[in-house]
Parts: structure tokens; sequence; C-alpha cells
């Protein structure tokens, strides 16, 4: 294997990675110090129970998120010194942004709050997980504006050699970017919302912590069913916009091979490169990627052929995760929708929550596709009809890569492993945990934790 | 040209402040089998800079998107030609980081030896790669007319790298030692404060090696010859060094850390002003050196960046403060969590 191959490996494995704890981060931290707020007003104990038990969870999860966090910005200089040297000028800058008017007071506030129990007010200590909770989310909003640059590059001039910034306020309200966040960061909320739910509905279906768990479920499943239907809105509009500046990657997405008016989608399809067509195609209805591209049944649509092969993204993975995005964005809309019509009557319909307790690593899943949709989907290109990314890869031995590969797959195995580990095993504790309040009578007891 | 001037010495600004600050952390961290006799010892040692390290850590991450934005080629040459060790040292901070977080989850002594592990090797390996990059920077780094590395991760393990990497240890090891006499009580603060004068001779021995051979192996006195004041530099860091044996003497710790902080900051710079205008130098050919001038962002991206800087900079250095005052006191039971 070549450097290129080896180091695109590498950034694959290393950022999905760190996005499977990113999104918890963003949207627990936000929950986390809703729960924390309704204390300080109200000094009802169970909602300082519910931020340290959900606080503890969301603590374990942030370490490996901060951590795997630092690979990234080392990446773009270690293996992608091409893309870095040439386009440092725009993207460097939002980066180094990120880190000094998000990153340092997330990170710097983090160890405030967990330290700072008796040193703060109740108020004070609040108001601390709310910047933490509103600098993680800034830093996301400046790190999918870099990306969204790499999609839809903007507010540059080719000079000297590399992109040059022309124009800032174009790259910081870049409508590609504005649009990623639109779908994102309610997509993390989501996520969250739904391991809130998860592991709430495991202990009500034990009947244990009822009261405690019953809130936290309510508080998931507001913010669950008013994001479910944001995330798909936002994701809409998203496809609309990419329609217009990635055509190619809406044509692989559907995996459409020919230009046509009233453009299909395909409930089940095999594509098939080689032969620029689909080995099978079942359940084809008609003009709906025309509408869901241009809003009109009768539009016409981009197919595959009109683009030369070597502008053309991996089809069969495109498809597939849009597919997969697309059919658990569905699953967590209806979940959302019979929650709110059961949420009184929840310990009643233990299918329901059982459903909600497996659906846990779903979310998940939804990120990963819809990252790798938007990655794999802008291929061959590391910015989007600007650079490819074979021109991108450091001049380095693939020996080094493939050794550092090597290592990612057992340091962060190893990571994943005992954060995953760590969190089971304080979910499945519950308040206890924290050293949770008096069983009340009913509920069953459980031993205290360390 | 004056704005590329001003960010090359905002750039060796943001690295001296890395060091100043997660150096002390490195430093316990590096302590941590030697200084930590009982499990208590251990705890209060990785507590007193549990609620800062996060904090410090970034401002590693602001000195690399400081390269990457205003500097990107130096970004991209520098980061693939010391493309083992910047690895190593990533390793190195993901295991530490994790292992303040999972030390304390899981009750069982072979759990937490691990994870202790993790802090000495995430803490010490660092400390001392950071110093061999550096004094390899310093030196030259054999890298085409391309920017392609032509070494190996030995070829930075030469004899004056090797001593940077010790000079670093021992800065970081006397830093760590000052702020756990500084926040501890007792017996671990008397051995903290017997470590710290200690190794703070080696630290002295090892400078002096330094500055000497950094005689014969670097060009570094070239900008300081011709212009003598600026050996006001070196007389200052020297001068602070000293300082740390005064104050430590009276047994003012937190005295004395500042003594460190202020050493360690102008070890830095007086790599930063000698390397000036050099960023990272090339060993086979000064031609292909990359200089603030030849390998800085656009105008209007490094006057960005600037106005971004000097906003957002000095609120960090406030809550950053406001943090450090929080969590000065030596610690108790309550500040156990890791």
């Amino acid at each position: 294997m070549d450097t290129l191959l080896l180091s695109r490996l590498q950034f694959t494995a290393t950022t999905i990675f760190h996005f499977f704890f990113v999104p918890l981060t963003l949207g627990l931290s936000l929950l986390v110090a809703v729960m924390e707020t309704r204390y300080a007003r109200t000094g009802d104990e169970t909602y300082l129970q519910m931020t340290k038990f959900w606080g503890k969870l969301f603590l374990i999860n942030f370490a490996v998120g901060v951590v795997t966090g630092i690979t990234l910005e080392f990446q773009f200089g270690t293996n992608w010194s091409g893309y870095s040297a040439y386009v440092g000028d725009i993207f460097g800058s939002l980066l180094a942004i990120e880190a000094t008017a998000a990153f340092f007071l997330e990170s710097t506030l983090i160890g405030v709050w967990v330290f700072g129990w008796k040193k703060l007010s109740r108020r004070a200590h609040a108001t601390v997980m709310w910047l933490v909770a509103g600098a993680s989310n800034l830093s996301a909003i400046w790190i999918l504006t870099a990306n969204g640059w790499m999609q839809q590059p903007v507010g540059y001039a080719l000079r000297n050699g590399r992109a040059e910034l022309t124009d800032f306020a174009a790259v910081v309200f870049n409508t590609f970017s504005i649009l990623q966040i639109l779908h994102v960061v309610p997509a993390a909320l989501l996520l969250a919302a739904f391991f809130i739910m998860g592991v709430s509905a495991y202990h009500l279906l034990k009947k244990q912590h009822v009261d405690f768990f019953m809130r936290s479920f309510r508080i998931g499943l507001a913010v669950g069913a008013v994001t479910a239907f944001w995330v798909i809105l936002g994701g809409d509009m998203h496809a609309k916009h990419v329609t217009q500046v990635q055509p190619a990657k809406l044509a692989a997405m559907e995996s459409l091979w020919n230009t046509t008016a009233q453009a299909p989608i395909y409930l089940f399809a095999v594509p098939d490169e080689q032969n620029e067509r689909n080995r099978v195609e079942i359940g084809a209805i008609p003009g709906v990627l025309s509408f869901l591209g241009h809003g009109d049944f009768n539009a016409e649509v981009k197919g595959l052929k009109a683009f030369p092969r070597d502008e053309r993204p991996p089809v069969l993975l495109t498809f597939l995760s849009f597919r997969v995005m697309v059919a658990l964005g569905t699953y967590f809309a209806v979940m959302m929708i019979i929650g709110i019509f059961i949420r009184k009557r929840l310990q009643e319909n233990p299918w329901y929550l059982k459903l909600m307790m497996y659906s846990i690593p779903l979310p998940f899943l939804a990120h990963t596709a819809g990252w790798v949709l938007a990655e794999v989907g802008r291929q061959p290109w590391i910015v989007y009809g600007l650079m490819r990314t074979a021109d991108a890869v450091s001049p380095i031995a693939a020996s080094q890569v493939a050794v550092s590969l090597a290592a990612f797959i057992l340091v962060y195995g190893l990571l994943g492993g005992v954060g995953y580990y760590l969190i089971g095993k304080y979910a499945r504790l519950g308040p206890a945990a924290v050293g949770g309040p008096a069983p009340v009578r009913g509920e069953r007891l459980r031993p205290a934790a360390v | 040209m004056v704005l590329e001037s001003i960010w090359f010495f905002l750039w060796g600004l943001l690295w001296a402040v890395y060091f100043m600050t997660d150096g002390f952390d490195l430093g316990i961290g590096s302590l941590l089998p030697f200084l930590g006799k009982t499990e208590e010892d251990k705890r209060a040692m990785v507590n007193t800079m549990g609620p800062l390290w996060d904090g410090n850590q970034v401002w590693l991450l602001s000195a690399g998107g400081v390269t990457f934005a205003a500097f990107p080629r130096v970004y991209a040459v520098m980061f693939s030609s010391l493309y083992s060790a910047l690895m190593l040292i990533l390793f190195a901070l993901i295991l530490r980081g994790v292992a303040f977080e999972f030390r304390a989850k899981v009750e069982s002594p072979g759990w937490r030896k691990l994870w202790d592990a993790c802090i000495f090797i995430g803490s010490f390996v660092p400390a001392l790669l950071f110093g061999v990059a550096f004094a390899n920077i310093f030196q030259g780094i054999p890298f085409d007319q391309k920017g392609v590395y032509q070494g190996t991760l030995f070829t930075l393990l030469n004899p004056y790298g090797l001593i940077g990497g010790v000079l670093f240890v021992l800065l970081f090891v006397v830093h760590g030692a000052l702020w756990l006499a500084a926040r501890t009580q007792g017996e671990l603060q008397a051995r903290a404060a017997a470590t710290a004068a200690g190794i703070w001779v080696a630290e002295v021995l090892v400078a002096v090696v330094f500055l000497a051979a950094s005689f014969f192996s670097t060009r570094l006195y070239a900008n300081y010859l011709a212009n003598p004041l600026l050996f006001a530099v070196i007389l200052i860091t020297v001068a602070a060094l000293f300082g740390i044996r005064v104050f430590l003497a009276q047994k003012a710790f937190f005295k004395a850390w500042f003594a460190s902080a202020l050493t360690i900051v102008g070890a830095t710079f007086y790599g930063v002003i000698g390397l000036f205008p050099n960023m990272f130098p090339s060993s086979l050919n000064p031609a292909w050196n990359l200089t603030a001038h030849n390998a800085s962002s656009s105008q209007l991206t490094l006057t960005i960046m600037l106005v971004v800087v000097i906003v957002f900079v000095p609120i960090v250095l406030i809550y950053q403060a406001w943090a450090y005052n929080l969590f000065k006191g030596g610690i108790t039971d309550e500040d156990l969590v890791y």
C-alpha cells in the first residue's frame, strides 16, 4: 500500500473514532447544563443528582473526545502537507480561531466545573457548565466552517501557487457551512437525547430510580422530538444545496447514471461502477429525486455519466451511507412521535423502552454515515473542484504511516474499549455512581459505587 | 515585513506559554513514579494539576493552529518532517489525557498502575521530544528544496538534540516539583521541595552545557552578536534560574514557581531570538530555510489572525488566571477527583 492510501485510511479511522465522542459531548453538555440550571433555580436535590450522574458519563466521553481531537490538528501537517501548504491561509486560520476563541474556554472551564463544586456558588457553577456547552458547540461550528470550505471553497484567489484569502466574511458565512451546522448540531443533540433516553429506559425497565429516570427521559424526549424533525429539515435543505454545488455527489447518493428529468429514487439498487449502470434496480419512485434536489418533480437531475470518470466519487459507499442515514433519521422521527403519544405511560410499554435502550448505538451510526457521505461523496477532491486528494498527501515514507496507522488502531482500540466499558459501568450503576439519593420504597437497592 | 516579524514572535510566545503552563504538568507526570510513594501521594500529585492541565494543553493546539494559519509552509514541512517524533508525542499526550480520567474509575491496584504508567510515559516522552525537536530546529533539519525530509527519527537523536531533550525534561521536572511543593503539605511537600532543589543543580549544569554547545552546533548567537543588547534576554533567564534557588531556600514555593516559569519562557525565547527570521532551517542548504518571510500567509490572513489573537489571547489569559487563582491553595480531600 502506498502513502496516499495509508494516509487516507488513517485519516478515516481517526476522524470516525473522534466523531464517536464529539456529538455526545456537544449534546450532553447542553442537557447537563439544563439539569444543573433546574437545580440552581429550585434547589431540588434530584436535579443535582441528575447533573452529577449524567455529568459523570459526559466527562468520560469528553476525555476521549478531547485527546483524539489533537490527532486531527496534527494530521493535516504530518500526512497532508501538500494540502496544508496550499490552503493554510484559509483553513489553518479557521482551526487557529477555533482553538483560540472556543476550545480554550471549553477546556479551561471543564476543569473548573469538575473541581469547583465547593469553590463556586450554585448559580456560578451552573453558568460554568453553560459556558462549557456553548464553547463546545462554538468549537464545532468553527470546525464545520472549515469543512464547509473544503466542500464549497469561497472567498479565495489562486495566488503564489496556493489558495489565498480574499473575503473572510464569505468564508465565515459560507452557505455550505451554515447548512452543515444546521444539520450536524441538532444531530448531536438528538444523539445525546437518545443516549439519555436509552440509559433511562434500562433503569425504567428494571423499575429502579423511577422518578430520577422518568425526569431524565422526559428531558431527552423533549429535545429528541424537536431535533429529530430539525435534523430532517436541515438535511433536506442541505441536500438541495448539494444538488447545486456538488451535483456529482448527489448523483452518487442515488446512483443515478443518466441525466434525466423526473429522476427517480430506488428503494433498492446495486451500483455497478465498472459498467456505469445499476446491476439491480428495484422499486423506482419517479420524480422523487428531482423533488428532493430541486423541489420540482419534473426537474432535470444530472447523472454520473455527465462527469468524467476521474471526477466521480466512489458510488457504492456514497449510495449506502446516504441510505443508512436517511433510514435511521426516519426511524428516530417515528420513535419520537410514538414517544410523545405514550410519554405518560412509558412503564406500561416495555417494548418501547426496550427498543429505545437498544437504539443507543444507532445515532452514532447515523453520524458516521453522514460523515462518510460528506467526505467520500466529495472525492476525488480534498477541496471540491480545486485540489485532488492525491495531490495533498505528504512526501513521507509509507512505512512510517503504516506504523502510525497500526499504533492508532491499537491505542484507539484500547481507548474505545475502556471508554465505553466505563460509560457502560457507570450508566448501569445509576445515581449510585455519584453517591446517589436514598432509595425510595419499592426500588431495588444497589451497592454503592467506588 | 513588519507583520511577518510580529507573527514570528507571537509564534514563539505561544510555544513559550505552552511550555510554561503544561510544562509543570509534564514535570509532575514524569515525577509520579519517583515521588508518589503511596496511593495518597499519587492522588495528591495528579490532583494538583487536575483542574488545570486540560486548559494548559490547549496552548499546544493554539501554537500548532497558529503555525498552520500564519506560516502554512512551515506547518506543512515541519509536521511532515518530524512525523515520527510528533506521532510519539501525540500518542503520549493521548494516553496521559485519558489516564487522568480513567485512573480512579475502577477500584483495582493493577488498573491504577496501568494508567499511572501512562501518565508517566505520557509526560516524560513529550517533555523529552519537544526538547529534542526544538534543539534540532535550532541546528537545522535535513530537508531538501521541496520540503522533503532526508532523515529518520534517529537523525534527530544526535548529541545536541539529546542535550536539548534532557534540558527540557529538567526544566519541566523542576517546574512540576515546585508546583507540587506549592500545593501540597507535609512529607510530600518536603520531598517535592528537596527534589526541586536537587534537580535544579542538574538543570543549571545542563543549561551551561546547552548554551556552550549551541555556540558550536548552531548559528543562534549570530543575532546576539549583531545586536549585543539581546544578551539581556539570556541574562534575565539566568537570573530567573538563580531566582528559583533563592525562593526555594526561603520556602516561597509560588515565587520559585514563577521564577521557573520565567526561566522556561526565557529559554524558549533564547532560541526563538537566535533563530529569527528562520523558523525551520535546512541543514542541507541555507537557501532552503523556511523563514517568517518566505513561508507566511497572505497579508489579509495575517491581519485577521492578528486581530483574533490580540482580542482573544488576553481574554484567555484572564480566565485562565482566574482558574489558577481558584485552585492555587493547598489541596484537601475535597479536591481529590481523579
